[in-house]
């Protein structure tokens, strides 16, 4: 023993072998989260675009009252594939693209800690996808994305629409399960030397608690989904209360499950905001540990309120009572966020970047949706706004102006480094605009449309108190913010060649994605430097200030 | 903020249909209470919203980016933090009050009004105390929704369900009188709301869900509303209307319905005696009634609903 003297480093005699280009099949046969990564980009904003098709088609059904555009069986395929495809195909997904190739790069890893079953959540994913919108070619499914038995039992809906959405469910499940392992693990092992859990940049803690919140709701539906398919096919009666059965069952799985998806959905978004605002800020976050601390509360919490979505089911006061506490309670990790956020661009330098628009533009718009959700979570309250436009607005705000918001921030953000090309400047802030605007056009005189009293999925209304007029503002509305989404569509196709090179760091930003090319190489990084604090891309740059500064620079 | 709250709800009093910021009420003490509790809730959203935003928008303009500016390079304030946390807190345990001080006059059913429709003894229902007024009597109707309508059964002093006054679409209450409502359903899930008259409650099979209302006096006229829980392509068309009448013009009306359940149930019987043989298919044949119906208004003239309440009858 005592003659080794240093570490045997195995030696490798590389020889790098030309692989041939082979274009598309690169792509399917991929391993490599960064490739991947976009393969859930676009896969996901295709479907954010064939789901907004479907928004502005059931929004110019209900322009003016008593139309008859489209069929009632036509429309209530079109809510169910409208709601199914935002939720399970592009906000959830959508996630995960911006997770798979930005996680590893933050902190500092070569590649998530399993490439192959990072490509096995991606191809369920599209499998996912596949199989629902399959459907379009026999039956869809009329039941809403919430598929309430006993509408979605075989006595009511018989066709296969609603067996599609199940293995939309299955599918599209696994792939998050097997998505969030892998996050799990990427995060809980490959960061980079000297990142502690408290340097861990707040992006990454968010997709941790999205995924751990995945492994702990997505088995309820899977449950739920399975026993509605035997009870479907296998003559089970798991739901029908004439044989010992309970629709009710299938709410409580649901909500179980979807519930925490609503902070699925959302929750990365919040990450999205914590790294903007700094960077155009040109501040820190304010109150790293509390932003952290309060995403875990609200993954808490937010495991232990969904029968808010059951007010008005025959249950007990005591169940009421618990689950308006528990919802009412969340609203305060929530509200701690939103004043961070703000003591963030307190005392900054604030420089008006498309992403800090989109950013701010979320700030704005999910401060109503929270406070419209805790009107919702004072369950008397709820008996009269619950199934109503009041709740399609709300969650709109929350999801379209809140996450999607998000989302789009986080695009104009990170499109230099996935792409190495700028976006236009002036067209995301035109796009910007737009969406804003039409955003607010659309969903803010919905809460008006639920108090006049108009229940959700119904495909047409008669012609009383201001329903009418209501109506029609929501539906210009929703043609302005798709306009404004087309721009940013436009503007990333057209930036893919025309954009500005970006380089490696354009924003001055402050995580390690930005420590390396844009687009990154193949390995990521050729040596990962060592993390000591939240900021290490303010680190570095402020060392090779003080190198540049010194009257000797020492030769390394 | 009640004054906001007051000041709100005095410039919003325009047309009765409309509700623009909160929801519709006038019916009955529960809407009102649920809307006062709204108002009260809304008013904290609106300075929350107004203190929060008035923020962010001062953030903006004042710390936007100018030549020379410098950021100040701080990583948090404990004692502002935990003040804003306890801000928050302070802000949901004060609804939280709020909303408890109002929970048991929005949920627990008024007492009948004195000069209310004087309730037979003999209607009694069994039901829990607790969903009954104080004084344990009510008109107790059960309302059963399926696919796309809604059936409405009244009490009588009998112990035989088969012979009491039904009707669809329309039910017909009397003023001053505290009705609460048995919900269930016989196909798919479907929600009884009329907004006026407080909120909504599930229908689900295998499951009865509860609500009440009392139309006051001097209130008489027609309260409409329609099926709030996604129950099948004409969901939309599932309307229910609730007409209030004076206790007297109930009396009459029950006792005309009554009588021509009467007078149906003789020829009902007859009719039966005659076509024993293929009873059973002759009944189907009557039984879907309003799946055709496209008209969003169905007209329930008082003779439309004795056919009905005859077919009803018929049927069984
Ligand atoms: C302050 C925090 C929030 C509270 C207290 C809250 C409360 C509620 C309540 C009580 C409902 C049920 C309303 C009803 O159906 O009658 C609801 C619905 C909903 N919320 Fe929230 N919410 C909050 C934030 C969010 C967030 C962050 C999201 C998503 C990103 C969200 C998404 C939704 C969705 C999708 C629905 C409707 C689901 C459906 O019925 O289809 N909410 N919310
Ligand atoms: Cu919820
Ligand atoms: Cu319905």
């Amino acid at each position: 023993m005592a003659t080794v003297t240093a570490t045997p480093i195995p030696q490798v005699v590389a020889h790098s072998v030309e692989k041939p280009m082979r274009g598309w099949v690169d792509w399917v046969t991929t391993t490599d989260h960064k490739k991947i990564g976009i393969m859930y980009l676009v896969l996901t904003f295709a479907f954010f675009g064939v789901g907004g098709v479907e928004a502005l088609l059931i929004r110019l059904q209900l322009a003016v009252p008593d139309n008859t555009l489209l069929d009632f069986k036509t429309y209530n395929q079109l809510i169910t594939m409208h709601g199914t495809t935002m939720v399970f195909l592009f906000v959830v997904p959508v996630m995960a693209g911006f997770g798979n190739y930005f996680v590893p790069l933050m902190i500092g890893a070569r590649d998530m800690a399993f490439p192959k079953l990072n490509a096995l959540s991606f191809w369920m994913l599209a499998a996912g996808g596949l199989v629902f919108y399959a459907s379009v070619f026999f039956n869809p499914p009329e039941c809403g994305w919430t598929c309430y038995v006993p509408l979605a039992s075989k006595d009511y809906l018989p066709n296969g629409g609603v067996d599609a959405w199940i293995f939309l469910v299955h599918l599209t499940g696994i792939g998050s399960l097997v998505g969030s392992v892998n996050f799990y693990v990427t995060i809980a092992n490959l960061r980079a030397p000297g990142m502690t859990w408290s340097r861990l940049p707040l992006f990454a803690w968010t997709i941790l608690t999205y995924s751990v919140l995945l492994i702990l709701a997505l088995p309820a539906i899977a449950a739920a989904v399975t026993l509605l398919l035997t009870d479907r096919h296998f003559g089970t009666n798991f739901y029908d209360p004439a044989e010992g059965g309970s629709p009710l069952l299938w709410q409580h799985l649901f909500w179980f499950f979807g519930h925490p998806e609503v902070y699925i959905m959302v929750l990365p978004g919040f990450g999205i905001i914590s790294e903007v605002l700094p960077v155009f800020a040109r501040k820190p976050i304010f109150g790293y540990k509390a932003i952290a601390a309060s995403t875990l509360t609200i993954a808490f919490l937010g495991l232990m309120v969904w029968a808010h979505h059951m007010f008005t089911t025959p249950s007990p006061s005591v169940v009421l009572v618990f689950f308006m506490v528990s919802s009412m309670l969340i609203s305060i990790p929530t509200g701690i966020k939103i004043f961070s956020w703000i003591g963030t661009l307190w005392r900054g330098t604030i420089i008006f970047a498309t992403p800090l628009l989109f950013a701010v533009g979320f700030l704005g718009t999910f401060l109503i949706g929270g406070i419209t959700g805790v009107i919702l979570a004072l369950y008397p309250v709820d008996w009269q706004l619950h199934d109503t436009y009041f709740v399609v607005a709300h969650f709109h705000y929350v999801l379209m102006g809140g996450a999607v918001f998000a989302v789009f921030s986080g695009l104009y953000y990170w499109f230099p480094k996935m792409t190495g090309r700028m976006m236009d400047e002036k067209l995301g802030k035109i796009s910007f605009w737009t969406m804003l605007i039409g955003f607010h056009v659309t969903f803010l005189v919905q809460h008006s449309i639920g108090l006049d009293g108009m229940p959700r999925r119904i495909p047409e209304y008669a012609d009383v108190g201001n329903l009418a007029i209501y109506n029609l503002i929501s539906t210009i509305g929703a043609f302005i913010l798709g306009i404004g989404i087309l721009l940013t569509a436009i503007n990333a196709l057209r930036s893919l060649k025309h954009g500005a090179v970006s380089g490696p760091d354009p924003w001055k930003a402050n995580t390690l994605e930005w420590f390396t090319q844009s687009p990154p190489p193949q390995n990521n990084f050729d040596a990962v430097p060592r993390v000591r604090s939240v900021e290490p891309m303010k680190d570095i740059r402020a060392e090779i200030e003080r190198r540049n500064n010194e009257p000797n620079p020492v030769s390394a | 903020m009640i004054a906001l709250a007051i000041g709100l709800t005095l410039v919003s009093a325009g047309p009765a249909s409309a509700s623009f910021w909160a929801p519709q009420s006038g019916g009955s003490p529960n809407a009102d209470r649920i809307h006062t509790l709204y108002a009260v809730v809304f008013a904290v959203g609106v300075v929350i919203f107004i203190a929060v935003f008035g923020a962010l928008v001062y953030a903006m303009v004042k710390f936007r980016a100018r030549p020379g500016a410098v950021a100040e390079q701080l990583h948090g304030n404990t004692r502002l933090e935990i003040g804003w946390t306890a801000g928050a807190a302070g802000i949901v345990l004060i609804l939280g009050i709020v909303t408890f001080l109002m929970l048991p006059g929005i949920r627990n059913p008024d007492n009948s009004d004195a000069d209310g429709w004087a309730i037979p003894a003999g209607y009694q229902t069994a039901k829990d105390k607790e969903l009954l007024p104080e004084d344990g009597k009510s008109l107790n109707i059960d309302v059963n929704g399926q696919q796309y309508a809604w059936r409405f059964t009244y009490p009588d002093a009998d112990r035989d369900r088969q012979n009491n006054v039904q009707a669809y679409e329309e039910m017909v209450v009397p003023t001053g009188t505290t009705v609460t409502l048995d919900i269930r359903s016989s196909d798919v899930g479907h929600a009884w709301w009329i907004p006026k008259l407080g909120g909504k409650a599930d229908a689900l099979p295998g499951y009865t869900n509860h609500t009440w209302f009392k139309i006051p006096r001097g209130k008489e006229g027609v309260y409409v509303g329609q099926c709030a829980e996604l129950c099948g392509r004409n969901h939309a068309n599932m309307t229910a209307r609730v007409r209030a009448v004076t206790p007297e013009q109930f009396t009459q009306w029950l006792a005309s319905q009554k009588s021509s359940l009467a007078q149906a149930g003789v020829a009902a019987d007859e009719f039966r005696e005659q076509q024993a043989k293929n009873d059973a298919a002759a009944a189907a044949a009557q039984a879907p009634e309003a799946e055709g119906s496209e008209t969003q208004t169905p007209e329930a003239s008082t003779s439309s609903d004795d056919a009905e309440s005859a077919a009803g009858a018929a049927q069984r």
